[in-house]
């Protein structure tokens, strides 16, 4: 059996790679290196690759902060919106052309924060429309400030002290608002997290997918986690399989990272019910 | 005519009905007193059209789905009032930067804040042209009676999509509640403007293309030119920026793109103003009132005329200019503390005298109002 060897399979990662970066934009990312954002990118371009997608059927929208910036390097119809507004643009484009795959890269803070709002109402709509949140427990394209996913005691350059507020689990949020597919990730996991993608992506209906991921240049130098190795190798630590977890006291509980699918309901899309409705008004003007 | 469409309508159905000759086929919006009859009207219509309305979570949220819709390929279009204007600024800013066409209808009440919601106020006039933050050039258009707002609205979507920006219909609470028995214009017989698309090949396709009248081309998603949408300050092929030599014509760009061509935006109605030693300028509703005032006043032997500006963004500067520079005395009428009568001063010689008069108490200027103010000033 004729097996390929470390350098062709390499070289095949870097073709399917420089397939999807848009040509004619100068790299690199505004990405700090070994930020776990490039490792979600590398996931969802892979997720893309085994589904065939068209990359014209594809539009990629995002807010405001530096998981926000994928949409630019990526070669799909990019939509880089303002800070917590990616999920109101995103509707607007799936609403208006349902035929196309919309996919949205936000941050905790974008999504969870100043977009709150906007996330828990496209969840409850249940509109076709895949949410990755980049969740590194910080703000950090505006220097480390606290963000609705730090923990409690957490430091930030807001929360010198340590954090006095309690902390959203977003894909919990996500689910009790009307998410359809709902699933968690860490950027230990690519592999697990491709799969998880690509099952959102094919999913109809609101999917999230939360990938938690390492801000080793504040969240990690803050709180003393370490250089990205070492951050990324504790989500190993800390992560525990869905199936696992379901198993654990929430005292076991306390501290993991419970990972994969974790919420999945088969019920009706947003467009498809309006499109009903559109179909039996037929020229009733 | 026979065979045209006559209907009762009120303004604010009267937006709905110019829109829908234009193109609309998108509809986002947030309920709010009084321009709630629009969403009404198009949560009613469009999708017996075969077009989409979404009520969403907020004025944010409503004017960011517009300008998804309309970057898919969509005409697009949100109403709503004074609150939720402040609210759509962050992203009516973005599509200025974005360059992407819709239009807003303002249904003006008193404020600041919740303020008057349901009497009238023409106080966002202003705002219209600097709400949003930054440099950028506005167009906003301003409908006197229910007839007129059918074709403003038409016009406004003309001009965004001739323009590729956002367009404000600033509508007066008067007008939006008022009835009327009007005729419809028939098929084909106003033109509608539809965006240029692109004809180069995707591989050739510069999204933000100084072209000559530096308007670039608009493919919608998914019609095979990938390119980025961003509100951050970029190059012609949409890519981010910080070089001074990039930036200058990006923002260049914003504003000549509509100035060097502002003769197109530009629309006045003229009564009376042939011989007139006086002149009211006046806009909205309030032009009703001059209307009639300066017809009650000619009886009474006064040469007085009206000069209305349907345009009220870019200022007609030149067209104010040359129609009242026979005049002695202009005098304008505002429902505000007085926003517009500052152009009017700004374009005006110093010799002609500038009369205000101006109502923020939520009612209406009245003719005989007008006519007293008259009498005042000869
Ligand atoms: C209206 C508005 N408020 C504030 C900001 C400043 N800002 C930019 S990014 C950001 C936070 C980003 O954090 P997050 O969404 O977690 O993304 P990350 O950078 O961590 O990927 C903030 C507050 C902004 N751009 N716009
Ligand atoms: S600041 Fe943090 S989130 Fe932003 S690129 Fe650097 S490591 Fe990544």
């Amino acid at each position: 059996m004729a097996t390929a060897t470390t350098s062709e399979k390499a070289k095949q990662k870097s073709d399917i790679f420089l397939k999807y970066l848009r040509p004619r934009k100068g790299m690199p990312s505004v990405w700090c290196a070994g930020c776990g954002n490039g490792i979600v990118m590398t996931a969802i371009i892979r997720a893309i690759d085994k589904l065939g997608l068209s990359k014209d059927n594809i539009v990629m929208v995002s807010g405001i902060g530096c998981s926000s910036r994928m949409p630019i390097y990526l070669d799909f119809n990019a939509l880089h919106t303002t800070h917590g507004r990616a999920l109101p643009f995103a509707t607007g484009v799936k609403f208006a052309r349902p035929d196309l795959k919309v996919i949205v890269v936000t941050g905790d803070g974008d999504a969870l924060a100043i977009g709150g709002n906007h996330f828990i109402h496209a969840c409850r709509r249940n509109i076709d429309i895949t949410a990755i949140l980049i969740n590194n427990n910080i703000y950090g394209m505006t220097g480390g400030q606290g963000s609705p996913t730090t923990p409690s005691a957490a430091f930030s350059t807001t929360t010198p002290y340590g954090n006095a507020e309690k902390h959203f689990d977003p894909s919990a949020l996500a689910a009790a608002s009307g998410a359809s597919y709902v699933a968690r990730s860490t950027v230990y996991h690519a592999t697990a997290m491709e799969k998880l993608i690509g099952e959102a992506i094919s999913h109809r209906g609101f999917s999230l997918v939360e990938a938690v991921s390492n801000c080793h240049t504040y969240y990690g130098r803050l709180n003393r986690q370490g250089d990205p190795v070492t951050m990324i190798n504790s989500f190993k630590e800390k992560s525990v399989q869905v199936t696992k977890a379901k198993k654990m006291s929430p005292e076991e509980l306390k501290g993991k990272i419970v990972i994969g699918k974790l919420h999945e309901v088969d019920t009706t899309e947003f467009c498809d019910v309006y499109q009903s409705t559109v179909d039996r008004l037929d020229g009733r003007k | 005519m026979a065979d045209r469409k006559r209907v009762l309508v009120m303004g604010n159905h009267a937006v709905v009905e110019g829109a829908i000759y234009a193109g609309l086929n998108f509809y986002a919006g947030y309920p709010i007193t009084p321009s709630t009859e629009v969403a009404e009207g198009c949560a009613r219509e469009l999708p017996k059209i075969g077009g989409r309305f979404i009520q969403m979570e907020d004025e944010i949220g409503s004017i960011a789905a517009v300008v998804g819709s309309s970057v898919a390929g969509a005409k697009s279009m949100t109403a709503t009032s004074g609150p939720g204007y402040s609210l759509m600024l962050e992203n009516i800013g973005y599509a200025y930067m974005t360059e992407v066409p819709l239009v807003v209808c303002n249904v003006q009440r008193g404020g600041p804040s919740t303020g008057l919601p349901t009497k009238v106020s023409q106080a966002d006039t202003m705002q219209a042209k600097w709400g949003p933050h930054g440099d950028y050039t506005a167009i906003a258009v301003a409908p006197s009676t229910i007839e007129d707002t059918v074709t403003e609205t038409i016009r406004a979507f003309n001009l965004a999509e001739r323009f590729r920006t956002p367009v404000t219909i600033l509508l007066d609470e008067v007008i939006a509640h008022s009835r009327a028995i009007i005729n419809l214009p028939e098929p084909g017989e106003i033109d509608i403007y539809n965006r240029v698309k692109p004809t180069c090949s995707p591989e050739e396709f510069i999204p933000f293309e100084m072209t000559e009248n530096l308007v670039s081309a608009m493919p919608a998603y998914g019609e095979g030119y990938r390119y980025v949408v961003t509100g951050l300050t970029h190059d012609p092929m949409g890519f981010t920026t910080n070089k001074p030599s990039e930036i200058f014509p990006k923002l260049d760009k914003l504003r000549n793109k509509i100035m060097n061509y502002r003769e197109e935006t530009v629309k006045i109605r003229t009564e009376q103003m042939e011989d007139a030693e006086i002149a009211f300028v006046a806009y909205g509703s309030v032009s009703r009132a001059a209307l009639q005032a300066v017809d009650l006043a000619r009886k009474a032997g006064v040469k007085v005329g009206m000069v209305q500006l349907y345009t009220i963004w870019p200022f007609p500067e030149k067209q104010v200019k040359e129609l009242c520079a026979n005049c002695r005395k202009v005098i304008v009428g505002e429902l505000n503390m007085g926003q517009i009568v500052h152009e009017v001063r700004r374009v005006l010689p110093g010799d002609i005298e500038i009369h205000t008069l101006q109502r923020y108490d939520g009612e209406i200027l009245t003719p005989l109002q007008l006519l007293e103010k008259l009498e005042e000033v000869l």
